[in-house]
């Protein structure tokens, strides 16, 4: 039986479902008889996926004004260049 | 201050397509078309592809600059540097994963060019401790992020990973926000796998705690410390 410093060293791993079978066989044994571990899990989990789905904000307009301009002039020098 | 004069943009940078293809091959295909494309000097195939990453890329810049006016320069920079080298592209990642590799080079050299800069480089070893560390353990409520507006929800996760240690951060960002692999995120940053996963377990976990103190199931205080 795994200690949870233990499994807590493997709760990455263990997330992201990089760990071989056997070991995977006893962070689940932990993580089903340890209720501090089961929270732990599950709420990294959540923490996980709560920013997976966030979704990344609008830019300032005068920012993306600027990086179109900037973009536009190097695709002409370049087409000059030619 | 953006490297770029500014100037009324004339947006001649036409729009390709509507939509984005919904399957991954599928978007890949039809990425690398504009990536052909733009190699050929078409403005509005690359205006796409900046369309399309300009927030990602804007959002990671300022998440490792964590200033404005550098995650604007960064955000130009890795655009103009990405339509420069074009050619090293050579379809085996995806665009987006080679964009984020650009944008990461040039977030970190601004952060080397500062002059004041006393941040610890992000590929310098750091001491993540022997053994990670728990100190709060409360179960979280059924859907807690419905507690919040989407404004305060996006204000606590924003808040939360800025007060993260600068190595910690950007591991976590590349990782479970731009969703690169633990090998990609690695030769983003120089780091090895190890530091790498080692970083991004104490990043989640001291995100947890920081939500947990937002999305605890109410009346729920249970502490404990391992």
């Amino acid at each position: 039986m795994l200690t949870c410093k233990e499994f807590l060293k493997e709760l990455s791993d263990y997330l992201d479902e990089s760990v071989d079978q056997e070991l995977r066989q006893h962070l689940e044994a932990h993580v089903s008889n340890c209720p501090n571990c089961f929270v732990i899990c599950d709420t990294t989990k959540r923490t996980i996926s709560v920013y997976k789905g966030m979704q990344a904000t609008q830019i300032p307009q005068d920012v993306h004004t600027r990086l179109m301009a900037a973009v536009e002039r190097k695709i002409a020098s370049r087409k000059l260049e030619q | 201050m953006p490297n770029q004069n500014s100037q009324p943009a004339k947006l001649a940078l036409g729009t390709v397509a509507d939509t984005i293809p919904t399957t991954p091959d599928l978007q890949a295909a039809e990425e690398l078309t504009l990536v052909n494309q733009a190699r050929t000097h078409d403005a509005a195939a690359f205006g796409e592809l900046v369309r399309r990453y300009e927030r990602k890329i804007y959002r990671l810049a300022k998440n490792i600059t964590q200033n404005d006016e550098d995650a604007e320069d960064v955000l130009q920079d890795t655009f103009i540097k990405a339509y420069e080298h074009l050619d090293n592209f050579q379809g085996n990642s995806k665009f987006y994963t080679w964009l984020v590799r650009i944008g990461v080079n040039e977030s970190l050299m601004k952060l080397r060019k500062r002059k004041s800069d006393r941040t610890v480089p992000l590929d310098e070893p750091v001491d993540t401790g022997e053994d990670p560390v728990v100190r709060e353990i409360a179960v979280w409520g059924e859907d807690p992020e419905n507690k919040y507006s989407q404004e305060e929800l996006r204000r606590i996760l924003d808040e939360a990973v800025e007060s993260l240690k600068p190595a910690f951060r950007t591991v976590f960002q590349l990782r479970d926000i731009e969703e690169l692999s633990t090998e990609e995120t690695a030769e983003a940053l120089g780091l090895s796998i190890a530091a790498v996963k080692s970083r991004l377990l104490r990043a989640r976990l001291q995100l947890r705690e920081k939500l947990t103190r937002f999305f605890k199931r109410k009346g729920d205080d249970v502490f404990a410390y391992l």
